[in-house]
């Protein structure tokens, strides 16, 4: 070290350059070749012909390959055409699709579009943040979404989720769940570290089930938008999905402290408080969905799978390389 | 009670007038630090997106990585402050600092997806920028006259925010232009702070070219860390920046609280804190020149006024568009004229030999008693709601203002200056 530093102005001047030139084209060199053949496939809508419509039980997904929704062949594991709108989340229901698609670039920001049975555009919004969670409610007439945020400052190395209501039928959007007046243990709770995310509908369309952060703890939520209150019911509950009967949850529970692995599929009874694990006993991060009253579908592992809801059975694989499923139940379009 | 006289025999001669060099070994640190920051900045600009977005993990993992070496990093920098005045180690130290956190990037390119790696490479990170601030701040002190402390630490200080500042826009401009490439961001970074290290060896001087030809009679009474804390200026200090320190509230809370005053698209709020580095780029020199002046305390006093005032905006029913700006401009004002200015004001006070340490001692009270604080802030606004939390965080500094403003030392040498030189306003309005 004492030696670089001895060396005459000149030599060091000549060492300074030559190390703008290696390092900098070094770094040119690198962006250019990653920037290469990284073409964004955002903004891509269906094409015609595409719709939600491939009878009870059609299963629709995210396609990994292209970033398209598609619609998969539960004949043929692997055979979809996957023509849909392009996603980061998707999920559809009733007569109702909605599509999370990030926006290429820094601050983040995505669209929450809302699509019609046909797939074709009703509504745009844009939001700050990225693609989370996605739901529509059974009827298709109430829809909600969780983004992530980079906290609120660029240089601070938190996320905070964003969770969002829209109300098709008014047309009414929530934009931040969080203005809810939240009771937890009883009192109303005040805190600058609230996070709402993962909400299920009711069948009623007006209430719903939602996680809470606050204090570093999860909490189910109960929320109810007409009287625009939301109550924790009990702790450790995240991404709760109801069934189709309002009497269970489907949820994740945090079961391992560390970074690695810390998520498992349950089942909650809501009559009796008593909970359960699947048959899925590996890591889950997803918002599960009842394919029936006895059937529950998630994503995992980069696959679509479902596994029985009562903790008999073994997980089934149903689609590979796919992502977001939904199913097309609905009635038919009128 | 042995009290050094900053700066060595050999520095140079300070000459009078508003025309001073800077000594070009601040520049050279300046000029490192403003590299580093580019480099460092640019990848805290865009780790949590590419943690979750680019490898998919969730942001409760996200926390549990972040969150693994803030208390660490308190202690390191202590311990690196003490290494470095062993013989006068300064740019070894500091230059081990530097290079562990432009490996850390190399580490992250490597790691790919490996949440271990990724978590070793961020602890790698926050371990070199431990290390290095210390020594860092001890060879400005070193290298400049004692009477232009304040301006040293101010365009070292303007420099590493000019950094810091470009870090975020050149890792946005990156994702913007390659389609959202992180590792483009990470490579780019180790490229920058490699060319930083590099500048450090040439440019910084070592031990060799400044030490005195005999070993220095150093007092070997105590050794440590802790040593520094003979001085009982240097401790009046310490206990100063902690008690300040107690009294602020973070700054994530206060761009919270500005989130929920004003209504502003949450996607521009990122960009609000380069806002406040802008003014602090501003500001730094000049409240660095006054303080050279008039007194360190001064600026250092005035600064925490400032801190105040933009507390009591926040409670105060005014127009955003007073908001916004008021608050911004008296942040970034508080910076510029604390955060050089604190370092100006012990410099004096530092042990021969143990200026490092001493360093490190101020800075460390600092930063913990500032975690502390944001808790307990957040502690506060939980059981009781962001208004009252803000009042009392407003009553706390206001205590701490008066307790320092007796407790503060002077400088032990005032130096008369040429007082027809313009002033520039220590506090914004």
């Amino acid at each position: 070290m004492p030696a670089l530093t001895d060396a005459t102005t000149r030599t060091r001047v000549w060492i300074i350059v030559l190390a703008l030139l290696l390092l900098g084209g070094g770094a040119t060199a690198y962006t250019l070749r990653t920037a290469s053949g990284r073409a964004a496939a955002t903004g891509t809508s269906a094409e015609p012909g595409f719709v939600l419509d491939g009878g009870a039980g059609a299963l629709y997904a995210r396609d990994s390959a292209t970033g398209r929704v598609a619609r998969v062949d539960p004949a043929a594991p692997g055979g979809r055409t996957a023509r849909g709108p392009a996603c980061d989340r998707f999920h559809a229901a009733g007569n109702t699709a909605l599509c999370l698609q990030r926006r290429p670039g820094v601050p983040a920001r995505s669209y929450a579009i809302v699509l019609d049975r046909r797939l074709r555009e009703v509504r745009r919004i844009g939001l700050p943040g990225v693609p989370s969670r996605a739901r529509v409610s059974a009827s298709g007439s109430v829809l909600a979404w969780t983004m992530f945020t980079t906290g609120d400052s660029y240089a601070r190395s938190s996320f905070s989720t964003r969770t969002s209501i829209l109300d098709l039928r008014t047309g009414y959007l929530v934009k931040n769940v969080e203005q809810l007046p939240l009771t937890l243990g009883g009192r109303r709770h005040h805190a600058p570290d609230v996070n709402y995310w993962g909400v299920t509908f009711a069948a009623d369309d007006n209430r719903f089930y939602a996680t809470v952060s606050t204090g570093g703890r999860t909490h189910l939520v109960e929320g109810d938008v007409a009287a625009w209150s939301a109550r924790a019911l009990r702790e450790n509950v995240e991404c709760p999905s109801l069934s189709p009967d309002g009497t269970r949850i489907a949820f994740k529970k945090r079961v391992s402290p560390g970074p690695r692995e810390p998520w498992r599929l349950y089942v909650l009874d809501l009559a009796t408080g008593r909970e359960h694990p699947v048959a899925e006993r590996r890591a889950f991060d997803d918002q599960a969905l009842w394919k029936d009253p006895r059937t529950l579908v998630y994503g995992h592992g980069g696959g679509v799978w479902s596994v029985p809801a009562d903790g008999t059975g073994s997980p089934r694989l149903l689609a590979t390389r796919a992502s977001s499923p939904s199913l097309a139940a609905g009635p038919p379009a009128p | 009670m042995y009290l050094a006289t900053t700066g060595r025999p050999d520095a140079p001669p300070a000459p009078r007038g508003a025309r001073r060099r800077v000594p070009g070994t601040v520049l050279a640190l300046g000029t490192v630090s403003l590299v580093t920051d580019v480099s460092s900045e640019m990848v805290t600009a865009v780790l949590p997106l590419y943690l979750v977005l680019g490898l998919g993990l969730s942001p409760l993992q996200f926390g549990l990585l972040d969150g693994l070496s803030t208390g660490a990093t308190a202690l390191v920098r202590l311990l690196g402050g003490a290494t470095a005045d062993r013989g006068g180690r300064h740019k070894t130290v500091g230059g081990l600092g530097y290079a562990l956190s432009a490996l850390s990037r190399l580490g992250l390119l490597l790691a790919g997806g490996a949440t271990g790696g990724i978590a070793g490479a961020i602890a790698a990170d926050r371990l070199g920028k431990g290390v290095r601030t210390a020594p860092r701040d001890a060879l400005i002190t070193l290298h400049s006259p004692p009477g232009d402390l304040g301006r040293a630490f101010g365009v070292h200080r303007a420099m590493d925010t000019t950094g810091a500042l470009l870090g975020p826009l050149a890792a946005f401009a990156l994702l913007w232009a390659t389609a959202d490439a992180y590792d483009a961001v990470f490579a780019v970074s180790f490229c920058a702070g490699t060319f930083g290290v590099l500048l450090w060896l040439l440019l910084v001087p070592g031990r060799t070219r400044h030490a005195a030809p005999a070993p220095r009679p150093v007092p070997r009474a105590r050794t440590g860390p802790l040593a520094a804390l003979r001085s009982p200026g240097h401790r009046r200090i310490v206990l100063c920046a902690g008690l300040l320190g107690a009294a602020t509230i973070g700054d994530s809370f206060l761009y919270l609280l500005l989130q929920r005053r004003l209504e502003l698209d949450p996607t521009w709020f990122p960009f609000l804190p380069l806002g406040a580095a802008a003014v602090f780029l501003l500001l730094a020199v000049p409240a660095g020149r006054l303080a050279d002046r008039l007194g360190r305390r001064g600026p250092l006093l005035c600064g925490h006024g400032a801190l105040f005032l933009a507390y009591a905006l926040l409670l105060v029913p005014l127009p955003d568009a007073v908001v916004l700006p008021g608050v911004l401009v008296l942040l970034g004002g508080f910076y510029a004229a604390t955060d050089g200015v604190l370092m100006a004001l012990t410099g004096p006070f530092l042990t021969e030999g143990r200026q490092a340490s001493g360093l490190a001692l101020v800075q460390t009270a600092q930063a913990l008693a500032r975690v502390g604080a944001a808790v307990a802030f957040g502690a506060l606004w939980t059981a009781s709601g962001p208004e009252t939390a803000l009042a009392c965080a407003l009553v706390a500094l206001a205590v701490a203002v008066c307790c320092c403003a007796r407790l503060l030392p002077r400088d032990p040498a005032p130096e008369p200056r040429d007082r027809r030189e313009r002033t520039d306003r220590p506090c914004p309005p």
